[in-house]
């Protein structure tokens, strides 16, 4: 992307933003917000990153902006009034100067990047014929650094335990309500009902995919997750209870096959996670088959919250 | 012969683009200019769905393969339904919270 | 030339942020103004990733594989930021963080009682 389209682009990006910060209506925040996400998409396009492009028009839009429309409409009609009114003029004027030399420091520091610049993309196209994978970001995710992507698999379920963690006493081991008032002939039950197939489908061709373009387990989780949002916003299906055996299963499925192999491959080849020769790609396979499942439940459940309500009957 | 086609398809494109971009303008003008929220998400799917049309079909002269033709073609069904449904509901929740 | 432009944008995002951050009292637009600085720092990298390039690949495809888990771990950060605050929402009544809040909220407590 060349000349007028990144200064325009750009131009949208910190507009946006600015607006962002200075709205004072939640609501409007928010939607602003999502618009910015998928302006940003736009962005990742233009450096050339498609892969991180769809993750983040999938999570940092759409799954994030969810999140976030959710807590508006949870928080509203409270508390707000009480919060005084913006900040006093000195705040302001300090906020404005720290900002200003943040981004005059970082300006001069990207300025100071060593050309050329150091890569790894060689090291990662000569070897990449080993893992056989085409795509070379989800070799790089799932065989050269396959630990970061374990590690953050159980960074997801930290968070949710942390998020559980939240539930008030009365509520523990009950569901998550994230059911909307809505109409079961409605068109929120019509559009949770003809969607899905479609989503699971279009997911598991971006899972298959991502091995030689662009796309992966995690697009695709993201995908699973908000059908499985959709189908519980419509109160066509109600969220598993927190405390179910079962979905504590599916939670620790996809880290715990993850492991294991890691395990294998310190058996068989000598180190954790390394894969022995020619059976890497098989192995790739099953990671992604068994950590998409887990992945797509983590992030709904992050997203439906804790539980809230104790229910009268289970 | 075929460096004429390219031209030809590649003219098609910018022009469908451009129609559908300044139909996509002129629904944000009606966003900021009307005066109440049905009126507002009127302008939005008469004029974006119409957008989003002239977008694809311009897109459509520059797929390589009769597969990303389709994936254009159903992205594009996918869209127009989903707005629908949105709009809907949208318009649902005025006019419920309008009141009786 | 032009991911330079975006890199310069993102150091613009992460001062924007930082502004929302500082000056929001409330803490829902707190929570935005610090994904806004998340995804500055996110540009940054991937304008580090641009300019790996090589002839055969786009960018250098290890920062943009740690961009995908850093969008994802942002986003559960993000969840259970707002799970904080629901959860302080119930609890307090008010998403204040100030001291104000706490005290309007102890001397409605003492006119009820």
């Amino acid at each position: 992307m060349n000349g007028a389209p990144t200064l325009a682009l750009i131009a949208l990006i910190l507009g946006l933003a600015l607006w962002i910060v200075l709205a004072r209506e939640t609501f409007a925040a928010v939607a602003g917000f999502i618009a910015y996400g998928l302006l940003l998409t736009l962005a990742w396009v233009g450096l050339s990153a498609v892969d991180v492009a769809m993750t983040e028009a999938a999570i940092g839009a759409g799954l994030t902006g969810a999140l976030l429309i959710g807590a508006a409409s949870r928080l509203r009609g409270g508390g707000y009034a009480e919060v005084r009114t913006r900040r006093g003029l000195a705040v302001r004027v300090l906020a404005i100067v720290a900002s200003v030399g943040v981004t005059a420091v970082l300006v001069v520091c990207l300025g100071m990047l060593p050309e050329p610049s150091p890569t790894l993309a060689p090291l990662v196209a000569d070897n990449l014929a080993a893992t056989g994978v085409g795509n070379p970001i989800t070799a790089v995710l799932l065989a050269f650094r396959a630990m970061d992507t374990l590690l953050e698999a159980i960074v997801l379920l930290f968070a949710l335990i942390a998020v559980w963690s939240l539930t008030p006493d009365a509520a523990w081991g009950q569901r998550p309500d994230i059911s909307h008032d809505v109409h079961p002939q409605g068109v929120l039950a019509y559009v949770a009902r003809v969607l899905p197939p479609i989503g699971i489908v279009i997911a598991v061709y971006i899972l298959w995919v991502g091995a030689d373009a662009p796309g992966g387990k995690f697009q695709g989780a993201t995908i699973l997750a908000s059908m499985w949002l959709l189908v519980m916003m419509a109160g066509l299906a109600r969220a598993p209870p927190v405390g179910s055996t079962g979905l504590r299963a599916w939670l620790v499925a996809g880290p715990l096959v993850f492991v294991a192999i890691g395990l294998y491959g310190a058996w068989a080849a000598g180190a954790f996670l390394a894969y022995p020769d020619g059976v890497a790609k098989p192995l790739i396979v099953v990671i992604e088959i068994a950590l998409m499942p887990s992945l797509a439940v983590t992030l709904a459940l992050l997203l439906a919250g804790a539980p809230r309500n104790a229910e009268a009957a289970p | 012969m075929n460096a004429l086609l390219e031209r030809v398809l590649d003219a098609w494109t910018v022009v469908a683009v451009s129609a559908g971009g300044l139909f996509f303008l002129a629904g944000t003008v009606g966003l900021l200019r009307f005066p109440d929220s049905l009126t507002r998400l009127h302008a939005l799917t008469k004029a974006d769905n119409l957008g989003l049309g002239l977008v694809v079909l311009g897109l459509l002269a520059q797929a390589d393969s009769v597969l990303m033709g389709v994936k254009l073609i159903l992205i594009w069904g996918l869209l127009m339904w989903a707005s629908a449904a949105v709009s809907q509901l949208i318009a649902r929740t005025v006019h419920e919270a309008k009141g009786p | 030339m032009n991911e330079m432009w975006l890199g310069y944008c993102a150091a613009g995002l992460i001062g924007i942020g930082l502004y929302g951050l500082i000056v929001n009292p409330q803490p829902l637009h707190k929570i935005l103004a610090f994904n806004i600085i998340g995804t500055g720092v996110f540009l940054v990298c991937a304008v580090v990733a641009r300019r790996g390039a090589v002839p055969g690949m786009g960018g250098d495809p290890v920062p943009q594989a740690l961009l995908i888990t850093a969008i994802v771990v942002a986003f559960a950060a993000s969840a259970l930021a707002v799970a904080l605050l629901v959860r302080l929402f119930e609890v307090e009544g008010s998403t204040s963080l100030d001291e104000e809040g706490a005290s309007a909220k102890a001397d409605r407590d003492e006119r009820r009682a």
